[in-house]
């Protein structure tokens, strides 16, 4: 819903071992609504650039503008779903935590319960509305970070790996779940992964990141008619295409 | 009095569930708690009947149990008992306050960090009874005095662990709260609270032993009318070591109702239940 511009975007990490480079002169732009996936091997700066996107890092030079404006700090218009297992809140229930963000917004009580509800049967989790993060599995836990992203609602969703922790057939139903969402809801979503058959399944462009350090290496818009099949001949040739650019670096569909 | 004794026969922390009847929870937690007072009771029996020292200063359990009641028919030994849990409590509740927002303030700004751990660290060393004569020079003999001091002297591990407990608050956490819209306001309370309430808890344990220890010797120096403390310390003037010996028995009583009946629950119904004290 909001268009995003990065600028020449670089960050350097202060380390006691001294600086390292997390991404270097990263820039692209994304359409409204365009759903974004960026590609890389593992330490080349995805979440680096993810967590500078969303507000949690200030880049070292560069700059971000949503929807015109420029980025500093974090806010509400963008929703994130981390890598981390540990996002989620121990101290509320997996209900609790869905409706975190709607509470922030005041919105009463039954309302939001009744919202997070929906969300929570949207990831498969209805029957486990009332327990704590810690009885859940890992990406059980993944899944509820997603509902509670997408509760209150952000114009722009910013994915890290949400699936990675999920068995395949899970991953399947997710990603189906994921671009049935953003089809409805036409968020601008920004998606990191390292699965090439995700990325071609979700995406409308996918950008590949060089090694460490991390720049972008090529854009690749894939246009294959929604909703798209795994399956197909035009879809494994996409696959393979995306491959290409990676150069054998980045882990094959099947994982 | 660590956090470990906690978990154990807690069945919030989700262990694979085995098939222990109620009844043996209860029985083997009511073990656990008598076994030490008849440990000492026994040995206690033992060294009195074998005559190692003179009754007098050595009585047996049965002239410790007359002492016991007649004292609390008597209403002596109550008044005492609560003269001392009302200056525990006074003492450590004003630590608490004090204690938990200081190590917040501290865990959250640069500034006060700068401004309080150096002197936290000069303070938490030195024993709290060495306090004891400054406080009673400046505000003199008596249940102020008393109060301030407890207050003072336990509110060293509360900060410590508020501070801590703020420290280790997780950044995905405040990440996660901020992107969802959370202010200042909101994200101390909904989110700093409680992701550093392990080491609160933690903190205001240790706390209140600092506070019972000060509290029973402060009240032997202090004057003060009434109290347990007074009560053990002025029995020793007419070697009622009988007496003596029912005052500590209390102190250990109460010391064990507060731990098992008010921290052991908090934590079991937050912590533990959230998982954030592993069993
Ligand atoms: N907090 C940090 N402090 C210092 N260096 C960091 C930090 N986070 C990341 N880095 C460094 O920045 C580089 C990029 O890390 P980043 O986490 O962005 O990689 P990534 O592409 O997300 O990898 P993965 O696919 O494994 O998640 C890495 O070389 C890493 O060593
Ligand atoms: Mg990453």
């Amino acid at each position: 819903m909001l268009p995003i511009e990065v600028r020449d975007v670089s960050l350097e990490y202060d380390t006691p071992a001294g600086r390292v480079q997390g991404v270097k002169g990263a820039s692209f732009g994304m359409q409204a609504s365009e759903f974004l996936c960026i590609v890389g091997p593992s330490g080349c700066g995805k979440s680096t650039l993810l967590n500078i996107i969303a507000g949690f890092l200030t880049p070292t030079s560069g700059e971000i503008r949503i929807g015109g404006k420029a980025v500093n700090g974090h806010g509400m218009d963008r929703g994130v779903v981390f890598q981390d297992f540990a996002q989620l809140f121990p101290w509320r229930t997996a209900l609790g935590n869905v409706t975190f963000g709607l509470e922030m917004k005041g919105v009463p009580k039954a309302e939001r319960e009744e919202i997070a509800r929906k969300q929570l049967a949207l990831v498969k989790l209805e029957k486990f509305m009332d327990a704590y993060p810690h009885h859940l599995s890992g990406g059980m836990q993944q899944r509820v970070a997603i509902a509670r992203a997408l509760a209150y609602d952000p114009a722009v969703l910013l994915m890290d790996e949400p699936f990675a922790a999920l068995d395949a057939m899970t991953r399947d139903d997710m990603q189906r779940l994921l671009a049935d969402v953003w089809h409805k809801t036409r968020k601008t979503v920004i998606y990191v992964t390292h699965n090439v058959a995700e990325a071609v399944y979700l995406a409308d462009r996918v950008i590949v990141m060089t090694p460490h350090p991390g720049q972008v290496k090529a854009e690749i818009p894939i246009d294959l008619p929604r909703p798209r099949d795994p399956l197909s001949v035009e879809f494994l040739d996409t696959q393979k295409r995306l491959l290409s650019h990676l150069g054998g670096t980045a882990i094959p569909a099947a994982a | 009095m660590t956090t470990q004794d906690v978990v154990t026969s807690s069945s919030a922390a989700g262990l694979p569930a085995r098939h222990t009847p109620a009844g043996d929870v209860w029985w083997r937690a009511l073990t656990r708690n008598l076994y030490p007072f008849v440990v000492v009771a026994a040995l206690w029996e033992l060294v009195a009947r074998l005559g190692l020292f003179p009754a007098r200063l050595f009585p047996s359990l049965e002239v410790v149990f007359a002492a016991f009641w007649r004292l609390t028919v008597s209403g002596i030994l109550p008044h005492h008992a609560a003269e001392t849990v009302f200056r525990l409590l006074a003492g450590f509740g004003i630590a608490a306050v004090v204690g938990v927002l200081i190590g917040i303030a501290m865990g959250r700004s640069r500034r006060a960090e700068d401004i309080f751990l150096p002197l936290v660290s000069i303070g938490a060393p030195i024993p709290g009874l060495a306090y004891a004569p400054l406080f009673l020079l400046w505000f003199g003999l008596g249940n102020f005095s008393a109060i301030l001091l407890v207050g003072f002297v336990s509110a060293f591990p509360i900060i410590f662990n508020a501070w801590t407990g703020v420290k280790a608050v997780k950044e995905i956490w405040v990440r996660s709260a901020q992107a969802m819209g959370a202010d200042q306001r909101k994200l101390f309370r909904y989110v700093i609270l409680p992701g550093a309430l392990p080491y609160i808890l933690t903190g205001l344990r240790l706390g209140l032993a600092q506070a019972w220890r000060v509290l029973v010797a402060v009240e032997m120096l202090a004057a003060v009318p009434w109290g347990l403390g007074w009560m053990i310390f002025g029995a020793r003037e007419f070697l009622n070591t009988d007496v003596m010996l029912s005052g500590i028995a209390v102190i250990a009583v109460i010391g064990l109702a507060l731990e098992k009946l008010v921290f052991q629950r908090i934590e079991t119904y937050t912590v533990v239940r959230w998982g954030m004290v592993t069993a």
